[in-house]
C-alpha cells in the first residue's frame, strides 16, 4: 500500500471516529431526553443543559480536538504544510 | 505604531476598534444622563456602525480577481472564525433565537444543537478539502470535479434557491431594524439597508466582506453579552448566568405548576383580538415531551439543520480564504466557538427575561398582578402601542394570567432591557447589533449568489474569453442586481408567504450535500450521477414541500416530516440516485482520480490556481 493510501485509510477511519462523537452528542443523548431531564448538572435538568449548552461546547472541543490530530496525522506520512 | 503589513496587524487594528466601540456605548451612556433622547441614541448607534463599516469597505477595495472572490487567501485562522461566525448568525438568530427558546422550550432548541453541531460535519468531511481545491465559489468545485457546465449549472441552480429563500429574510430584518431605530417607514427602511449592505460588499468582493463581518461581529457579541449578564447580576441570579442559572430554571418549572401552562384556543384567541403572531407561554421551560415521536421531532429537525449547515455555499466559501489547508480546519473550530457565546447566551437570555416577568418576587413580574397596574408600566403601554405585546383577560377576574399576557418573539430580545430596567443605550446597543447580524448575512448570502453567477455563469459558461477587468464589473452588476430584487420582495411584506428560514437548510441538504461530500470521499461519483442526484433531490424535496406545507397543498406529514423537514426527503432521493447512477455509467477518467487523489492530501499546490 502507497504512503498516499495509508494516509488516508488513517484519515478516513479518524473521520468515522470523530462523526461517532457528534453522532453520541447531536442524536444518542437526545433519544433519552425524557429519561435523562431527571438528573441534574450544574443545577439545570441533564437534557435541558445538554440542548442549551452541553452539546454545543461537546462540538466545539470535538472539532479543536478533530483538527489537531488531523494535523498529526498528516505529519506523519510527511503531507504537512509548511508555513508561508 | 504599525510596523508591517494589514495582516500582521490586525490584533492592533480590530483591538483599537473594539476599544473604540466601548468608549462609543460610554459616551452614549453619558449622553443619555445628559438628556439626549432615546430616539437621537437609537440612530447614531445604528449610523455610528454602519458609517464604519462602510468605511472599511471602501478601504478593502480591490481590482484582482483573487483578493475580489478570495480575499487574497490570506484572512487568519482566528479572524476567519469571526467572520463566519457574523456570516452565519442571522438578524433572525439576533433577535428571535432567544424568543423561540422563550416559547417552545426543550423542543424548539434542536435548532441549537442542529445549528451549531452542522460544523463538525463541515471540519470532517468538506471544509479542508475544498480549501486545497482552491475554487472561488461551491459550483466551482462541483464544475471541476465532475467536469462540465451541465453539472455546474445544476450546483448554481441549488446554491440560487437555497441563498435567495434566506436572503429576502435578512433584507427583511435589515429594512426592520432601520425603521425602527430611524423612524422611517418600513420600505423605505428596506432600501437603506440594502444600500448599507451593498456599501460593505460592492467595491471589495469577499475581502471587503470579510473585514466588515469581523467588525460586524465584535458589535454583535457584544450587544449580546452585556444584556444577559447585566440582568442576571441585577436580579441576583449569578455573576455568571451560564453556569449559575439552575435556581432559576427550577423556579420558572415551580412558577409554571402554581399559573398553570394553559394553551389558547384559536377561537379564543381570535375572540379577544390578540394580533397575528404574538403568543403565550404554553409549553414547560425545561420539560421534555415523552413518546418516541416528540424524540424524532427533536432529532430530525437536528439532523435536517446539521446537514442544512454543511451545505450551505455561503458558509463553505468563508473557508476558501484561508491561507492553508490546516488553517481552514482550525478555522472551523474558531467559528464554531465564536457561535458558541452567542448560542449559549440565547437560553440564559430566554430564562431571565422569563423569570424577570414571572416572578413575583421580583419588581418586574407581572403574571398574577392586576391587569390596570400592569397596562399603566411605562414599557407596555410603549410596546402595546406597537402591536408587540397584547393582554386579553379571558376569564374576566381583573388579574393577568399567565396564559392571558401575549408577546412577538422578537421582543424577548428588543424589550428584555427594558423590562429589567436597564439604561436606554442598551436597547440602542442592541438594535445596532441586530442590524450587525442583518447585515452580515445578507452580505454574505448576497455575494455567494454573484459570485456564482459572475465566476460559473458568466465567466465559464458564456464569455470564458473575458479579461478581469469586465469580469469584476460583471460580478459587481450582479450584487447589485441580486440586491435590489432581494429589497425588492423584502419590501412588498410577503416574506411570511416565501416560509422559514429553515426552508433554506432543507433546499442546500436536498442538493448539495451529496454531491460535495461524494465529491470528496467517494472516486468512483461520476458527472451523470451527481447531475441526476442534484436534480432529482431538489425535485423530490420540493415537491414534498408543495405536498405537506399548510399555505400550498397541506396534506398531513408523513412519520411527523413536516415542512420544516422536507430535506429528508430530498437528501436521500439525492443519495440513492447519485450512487445508482454513478455506479450504472462509466468510471470518472484517470485525470479525474488523480485529482481526487491530490484533494485529499494537504501538502502540495492547491488543483485550480490563484486566478483562474
Amino acid at each position: 500500500m502507497s504512503n498516499k493510501e495509508k494516509h488516508w485509510q488513517k484519515t478516513r477511519g479518524h473521520m468515522i471516529m470523530t462523526l461517532c462523537l457528534w453522532a453520541f452528542f447531536s442524536m444518542v443523548i437526545f433519544l433519552f431526553g425524557y429519561e435523562i431531564n431527571s438528573m441534574s448538572f450544574l443545577g439545570y435538568p441533564l437534557a435541558y443543559y445538554m440542548t442549551a449548552q452541553g452539546s454545543l461546547l461537546a462540538f466545539v472541543i470535538i472539532i479543536f480536538w478533530f483538527a489537531n490530530k488531523q494535523e498529526k496525522i498528516d505529519e506523519e506520512f510527511g503531507f504537512g504544510e509548511k508555513e508561508d | 505604531m504599525f510596523k508591517g503589513g494589514f495582516i500582521q496587524n490586525l490584533p492592533k487594528i480590530y483591538g483599537l476598534y473594539t476599544g473604540g466601540f466601548i468608549v462609543f456605548i460610554l459616551m452614549m451612556a453619558i449622553a443619555e444622563q445628559a438628556g439626549v433622547t432615546a430616539k437621537t441614541i437609537g440612530i447614531l448607534f445604528v449610523a455610528f456602525t454602519v458609517a464604519i463599516y462602510a468605511l472599511i469597505g471602501y478601504l478593502s477595495r480591490t481590482v484582482q480577481v483573487d483578493a475580489y472572490y478570495l480575499a487574497g487567501r490570506q484572512v487568519p485562522t482566528v479572524f476567519n472564525g469571526m467572520a463566519t461566525a457574523a456570516d452565519w448568525m442571522s438578524g433572525a438568530s439576533f433577535v428571535a433565537l432567544a424568543g423561540g427558546v422563550y416559547f417552545g422550550g426543550y423542543s424548539y432548541m434542536a435548532f441549537l444543537v442542529g445549528w451549531t453541531g452542522g460544523y463538525v460535519l463541515v471540519s470532517t468531511l468538506l471544509a479542508p478539502y475544498l480549501r486545497k481545491f482552491g475554487c472561488y465559489t461551491v459550483p466551482d468545485f462541483i464544475g471541476t470535479r465532475y467536469g462540465g457546465n451541465g453539472v455546474r449549472f445544476c450546483a448554481v441552480l441549488v446554491l440560487v434557491l437555497a441563498s435567495f429563500t434566506y436572503v429576502t429574510a435578512q433584507i427583511n430584518a435589515t429594512g426592520t431594524i432601520a425603521a425602527r431605530a430611524l423612524g422611517i417607514p418600513f420600505e423605505a427602511g428596506v432600501w437603506v439597508g440594502l444600500v448599507s449592505i451593498l456599501l460593505c460588499s460592492m467595491l471589495g468582493g469577499m475581502r471587503a466582506v470579510t473585514w466588515t463581518q469581523v467588525a460586524q461581529y465584535i458589535v454583535l457579541i457584544i450587544a449580546y453579552l452585556i444584556p444577559v449578564f447585566w440582568i442576571s447580576n441585577k436580579i441576583g441570579a449569578g455573576v455568571f448566568p451560564h453556569l449559575m442559572l439552575g435556581d432559576e430554571v427550577a423556579r420558572i418549572t415551580e412558577l409554571e405548576g402554581q399559573f398553570g401552562l394553559a394553551k389558547n384556543s384559536a377561537a379564543d384567541m381570535k375572540a379577544a383580538g390578540v394580533p397575528g403572531g404574538l403568543k403565550s407561554i404554553a409549553v414547560a421551560h425545561a420539560g421534555v415531551g415523552a413518546g418516541g415521536m416528540a424524540v424524532w421531532k427533536y432529532i430530525s429537525l437536528a439532523i435536517c439543520m446539521m446537514v442544512g449547515t454543511a451545505s450551505l455555499p455561503h458558509i463553505l466559501m468563508r473557508y476558501f480564504t484561508t491561507p492553508s489547508v490546516k488553517s481552514a480546519r482550525k478555522s472551523v473550530a474558531w467559528s464554531l466557538f465564536f457561535i458558541f457565546l452567542l448560542y449559549s447566551s440565547a437560553p440564559m437570555l430566554a430564562t431571565l427575561s422569563k423569570i424577570s416577568l414571572m416572578d413575583p418576587n421580583l419588581s418586574t413580574g407581572i403574571i398574577g398582578k392586576s391587569i390596570a397596574d400592569v397596562q399603566s408600566i411605562e414599557w407596555v403601554k410603549q410596546w402595546s402601542s406597537q402591536k408587540q405585546v397584547f393582554i386579553a383577560d379571558f376569564n374576566g377576574d381583573g388579574i393577568l394570567q399567565l396564559n392571558e399576557w401575549f408577546m412577538r418573539t422578537g421582543v424577548v430580545v428588543l424589550a428584555t432591557p427594558e423590562v429589567a430596567g436597564l439604561p436606554y443605550v442598551i436597547s440602542g446597543l442592541v438594535a445596532a447589533g441586530g442590524m450587525a447580524a442583518a447585515m452580515s448575512t445578507a452580505d454574505g448570502l448576497i455575494l455567494a449568489i454573484a459570485n456564482a453567477l459572475s465566476h460559473d455563469v458568466y465567466y465559464n459558461m458564456i464569455d470564458p474569453k473575458a479579461d478581469v477587468r469586465k469580469r469584476l464589473i460583471v460580478a459587481r452588476v450582479l450584487l447589485v442586481v441580486i440586491g435590489a430584487a432581494g429589497a425588492y420582495i423584502a419590501s412588498m411584506r410577503i416574506t411570511s408567504i416565501l416560509g422559514a428560514v429553515a426552508w433554506a437548510f432543507d433546499f442546500a441538504m436536498s442538493g448539495l450535500f451529496f454531491p460535495l461530500v461524494l465529491g470528496v470521499w467517494w472516486k468512483r461519483a461520476t458527472r451523470e450521477g451527481a447531475i441526476a442526484g442534484m436534480l432529482s433531490g431538489l425535485t423530490a424535496g420540493t415537491a414534498y414541500l408543495i405536498y405537506v406545507y399548510p399555505k400550498f397543498l397541506g396534506n398531513p406529514a408523513w412519520l411527523g416530516i413536516d415542512h420544516l423537514r422536507f430535506g429528508l426527503i430530498g437528501a436521500p432521493v439525492c443519495l440513492v440516485v447519485m450512487v445508482v447512477v454513478s455506479l450504472m455509467t462509466k468510471a470518472p477518467d484517470a485525470a479525474t482520480q488523480r485529482m481526487v487523489d491530490e484533494v485529499r492530501v494537504p501538502s502540495g499546490k492547491s488543483i485550480l490556481g490563484r486566478a483562474h
